[in-house]
């Protein structure tokens, strides 16, 4: 019997242990899956699947990068000598430009005669760039093909443009998305910190105890509404009157943003900051009473410098709070992928563009992937700000 | 008035100003939310299905859509959450296991709330083959509200006092008898106010339930697990952002903005409630 | 002449009756020991004198506390004002987290001075006063938190001291440190009575024995017996305090 006791508590103890062991499971299992897919953006051609580009034979150009390629269908470069090869005026062909060449009998019902129309064609081409699907190109082809190079990480993190569904080329450049989101951030801290951490000190030592138990639970509500009932609130309420108020083709701006996320933002601050002024020991506020210093002296002088630490850390855990919301500034912003240069245009966040655009990037294609990298990004801050809130922590500890 | 007397009024003013105004805020959404939503609340609104593109009929198939999220999401976080907090709090002493997994945990919270989308989509929907679900959505909230759970189920057990423990470890009961038999009624009310909380999250999450559930439009009430749902507050952010009609759907809107909101605050009601009744109960 | 007085004083913790009906007078330039049992209240009736309990919401003062004839109570007192002219020294040190130079100098900053001349006489004076100065003359800049416990509760009897308080309130100032230390303080509280009025509360009877002209007895909120020390020790008038110095008690 006392056997059997033992090894069923071994047994709930084993339960116990794994159960505690799925946090750490989770993050994981996080960062595997999402760089299994967003890794995907930077190690194969950001060409449509299936699809190549290809050149005559005389032709010696052998790769080019997704920029020259934009460029090239664009027509900001028209000649190959721009792009390392001989001096001779690039012909586009992609495959809508077919019945330009050859007509629908020449090509056949079916399509079936195609590939041989192909050869012809950049036989008869020198000059010819051509974008068509791997599946026309005939068995004996008279070109050879281009390596595109693949997005550089560089390209991903400092690109202005985002262009995820152009064709032939789509464009990943989440400069833009950075900026918004730090810009959007930045300006909901402004709003945040005078805000919450004078709610902070308001409860900390200005409060007697019944005023403070009738305060702090609304702090904490206002922590409980929903993301999406404040971004409906900011589309309803905050945008228009920032259109009306500084006569703004559209309402939807930066400061949309940073209003909305300043107010969400605000029960993180206040909860952490106040819990941080509490844990000054009331010896060392006596003594500076004692001495003749008035509260807010004491306040000033010892409780707020003792806290300091604790209060860094409520400002950055707010922070990160501000850069991960997704719904509320995805309805407020306008989404507007430009680099922001001001608090009163339309800007987009990171995780606005992921949660605006997964739904209909294809799965496993280069957008599909492209977001689960935007996803790899917005996760790295995330562990920044909790390793410097632990690192904070821990040097309060010593 | 001496000049640092001054400078303390003006000082402790600006404060109790300023949290007067961040109150303010609350009760500015709060009311505009509900007197402009209460009117549009009537039974019809509640037991039925949206119509007409969504501008006329109710919102049944979301709310159900939300409990089911709710009950599904509790059922794997409630457990684990709560089992990994005693594991924590009674089993692990301040070693290196503890601090991994605190951090870990910490790390966690702070994920944001797509991500957990992103991670849920590809894991639950896509690797585990799911589909947009009930059970996948679950997971991932669940998932999202372990932190929440496992922080306040150790917090319930820090404030039992120790003496209670030694107590009982003196009589000659194990380890586990002792958790079971005193230390858990004891923080039982402050456990079950953490769970209820989470469910308040929970049930007004919107991001990670995008990729993994939520349906955009769908009148028929779910037939199992594997199906996917209408959910409030996806419900709202369509309604609001991309419906087909979106002057003549506002009213919905305020509708299910105002639901969302009476959920949040019965959550919290009941949470308060239930601390006090409970703990009372427990002293005596 | 009295220094520091209280008349018929009753105070309350919410329902608690901490001090009742006490009154009590201290003369200029003496050291006053409070002695009894824990929760007597004598700490609460110590703290009196620089409004200390304030701090703690929902307590009530009946009777009068006066210093150098002023009702400190009076509405048109401002309470930091008394609390700059009556000192007090912790039952643990409690320095702040900033240099010795600055723990000495916090009275004078909060109170307007900071003149570095000025600031530089009273913290040297304040250091020599609690016998400290040869210690850390060398160290000014130096944390105030890598001193030793005993050079610590020093330093905060200088802290004290540099506002020129004319009444000095101890509270167990002895208790957290070690026999070396606790003479040390000792001596220093025998030195200073030469210009400070002194009360000191103390659970440890010798040291009241030694060091104090005056001594209180206070049990369950009520003060017992107010007596010269010697005669307190050696021929207590009641009973009770008779008990608790011949240690039956407490």
């Amino acid at each position: 019997m006392k056997r059997f006791r033992r090894i069923l508590e071994k047994f709930i103890e084993g339960i116990l242990l794994s159960s505690s062991t799925i946090t750490s499971l989770t993050v994981i299992l996080i960062i595997l899956f999402l760089f299994r897919e967003g890794l995907g953006l930077f190690n194969r051609s950001p060409l449509e699947h299936n699809f190549i580009i290809a050149v005559s034979k005389q032709n010696p150009v052998q790769d080019l990068s997704s920029d020259q390629l934009k460029a090239i269908f664009n027509q900001d470069i028209t000649n190959w000598s721009k792009v390392g090869g001989v001096k001779d005026s690039i012909i586009l062909f992609t495959i809508n430009d077919i019945t330009n060449y050859f007509s629908e009998e020449e090509l056949g019902a079916s399509l079936e005669n195609l590939p041989q129309k192909l050869n012809e064609f950049i036989e008869a081409n020198p000059g010819a760039l051509m974008h068509v699907s791997e599946k026309y190109l005939p068995k004996k082809f008279n070109g050879h093909t281009i390596h595109v190079k693949n997005i550089s990480v560089g390209d991903f993190l400092f690109g202005k443009q985002w262009y995820p569904t152009s064709e032939p080329i789509p464009s990943f450049g989440i400069w833009p998305m950075i900026i918004g989101t730090f810009l959007v951030t930045f300006g909901a801290l402004l709003i945040a910190l005078p805000l919450g951490l004078a709610t902070a000190l308001f409860l900390a030592e200005v409060a007697d105890i019944r005023l403070r138990n009738l305060v702090k639970p609304l702090v904490e509500l206002l922590a409980g509404i929903p993301s999406v009932v404040y971004g409906f609130f900011g589309l309803i309420v905050i945008v228009p009157l920032i259109q009306g108020l500084f006569k703004l083709d559209v309402g939807e701006t930066v400061l949309a943003g940073s209003i909305v996320l300043g107010i969400m933002a605000l029960p993180t601050i206040v909860t952490i900051a106040e819990d941080a002024l509490r844990t000054t020991p009331l010896s060392l506020k006596e003594a500076s009473l004692a001495l003749g210093a008035t509260r807010w002296q004491t306040l000033r002088k010892v409780t707020i410098p003792y806290a300091k630490s604790g209060i860094s850390a409520a400002v950055i855990l707010g922070i990160g709070r501000a850069i991960g919301e997704t719904m509320a500034v995805l309805m407020v912003t306008g989404n507007a992928s430009n680099v922001p240069h001001s608090f009163l245009v339309p800007a987009r966040t990171l995780p606005a563009t992921i949660a605006a655009e997964l739904g209909e990037a294809p799965y496993g294609g280069l957008h599909f992937k492209a977001l689960f990298a935007l996803g790899i990004v917005l996760f790295l801050f995330t562990i920044i700000i909790n390793l410097t809130v632990a690192y904070i922590r821990n040097r309060e500890k010593k | 008035m001496t000049r640092k007397q001054l400078s303390q009024r003006i000082a402790f003013s600006t404060f109790t100003l300023i949290s007067l105004v961040v109150v303010a805020i609350l009760f500015v959404i709060l009311g505009f939310i509900i007197v402009r939503g209460a009117s549009v609340i009537s039974w019809e609104f509640i037991t039925g299905k949206p119509e007409e593109g969504m501008t006329k009929g109710g919102i049944l198939p979301a709310i159900v859509g939300t409990g089911c999220l709710i009950v599904g999401s509790m059922i794997f976080a409630f457990p684990v959450g709560v089992l990994s907090g005693i594991y924590m709090n009674e089993y692990l002493g301040q070693n290196r296991l503890r601090r991994f997994i605190n951090f870990m945990t910490n790390n966690l919270a702070g994920v944001p709330s797509i991500v957990f989308g992103l991670f849920g989509m590809a894991l639950f929907v896509n690797y585990l083959g799911f589909g947009d679900s009930i059970i996948a959505g679950s997971m991932t909230l669940g998932l999202l509200s372990l932190p929440v759970i496992i922080r306040t189920t150790e917090e319930a057990l820090k404030s039992v006092d120790d003496s209670l423990r030694t107590g009982s470890l003196a009589l000659g009961a194990t380890k586990l008898q002792t958790i079971r038999r005193v230390v858990l009624p004891v923080a039982f009310p402050n456990i079950i106010t953490g769970l209820i909380l989470s469910i308040g999250r929970v049930s007004g999450e919107t991001a990670p339930i995008l990729f993994t559930v939520a349906a955009y439009f769908l009148p028929n009430l779910p037939q199992s697990m594997y199906d996917q749902v209408m959910a409030l507050p996806y419900h709202l952010y369509v309604l609001a952002t991309s419906g087909t009609n979106m002057e003549e759907s506002r009213p919905m809107a305020y509708g299910t903005a105002f639901v969302l909101i009476v959920l949040v605050l019965l959550v919290n009601l009941l949470a308060n409630l239930l601390r006090k009744t409970l703990s009372k109960r427990v002293k005596m | 002449m009295i220094q520091a007085e209280a008349k018929n004083v009753n105070f309350y913790y919410g329902d608690f009756h901490a001090l009742k009906n006490i009154s009590m007078t201290f003369e200029p330039s003496t050291v006053t020991a409070l002695i009894g049992p824990s929760g007597c209240g004598k700490s609460t009736f110590l703290r009196l004198f620089n409004r200390m309990n304030e701090l703690i919401g929902n307590t009530k003062l009946e009777g009068s506390v006066t210093v150098d004839g002023k009702d400190i109570y009076a509405r048109d007192v401002q309470v930091d004002e008394i609390r700059k002219r009556i000192g007090m020294v912790f039952q643990k040190p409690n320095p702040f987290p900033k240099s010795i130079y600055e723990n000495v100098a916090y009275g004078l900053r909060v109170n307007g001075t900071n003149k570095k001349s000025v600031l530089d006489e009273v913290v040297e004076n304040s250091l020599k006063k609690a016998a400290l100065w040869e210690e850390v003359k060398d160290n000014l800049r130096k944390s105030a938190m890598a001193l030793s416990g005993g050079q610590q509760q020093r330093l905060c009897i200088a802290r004290a001291l540099a506002v020129e308080p004319h009444l000095l309130l101890m509270d167990e100032p002895a208790s957290a440190l070690d026999p070396i230390s606790t003479s040390k303080v000792e001596d220093l509280i025998f030195e200073l009575k030469q210009q400070y009025t002194i009360i000191i509360v103390t659970h440890n009877l010798q040291q009241a024995g030694r060091i104090s002209d005056y001594t209180g007895f206070f049990y369950l909120g009520s003060l017992i017996e107010h007596d010269k020390t010697q005669k307190m020790f050696l021929n207590p008038a009641d009973e009770r305090t008779q008990s608790y110095i011949t240690g039956r008690f407490g």
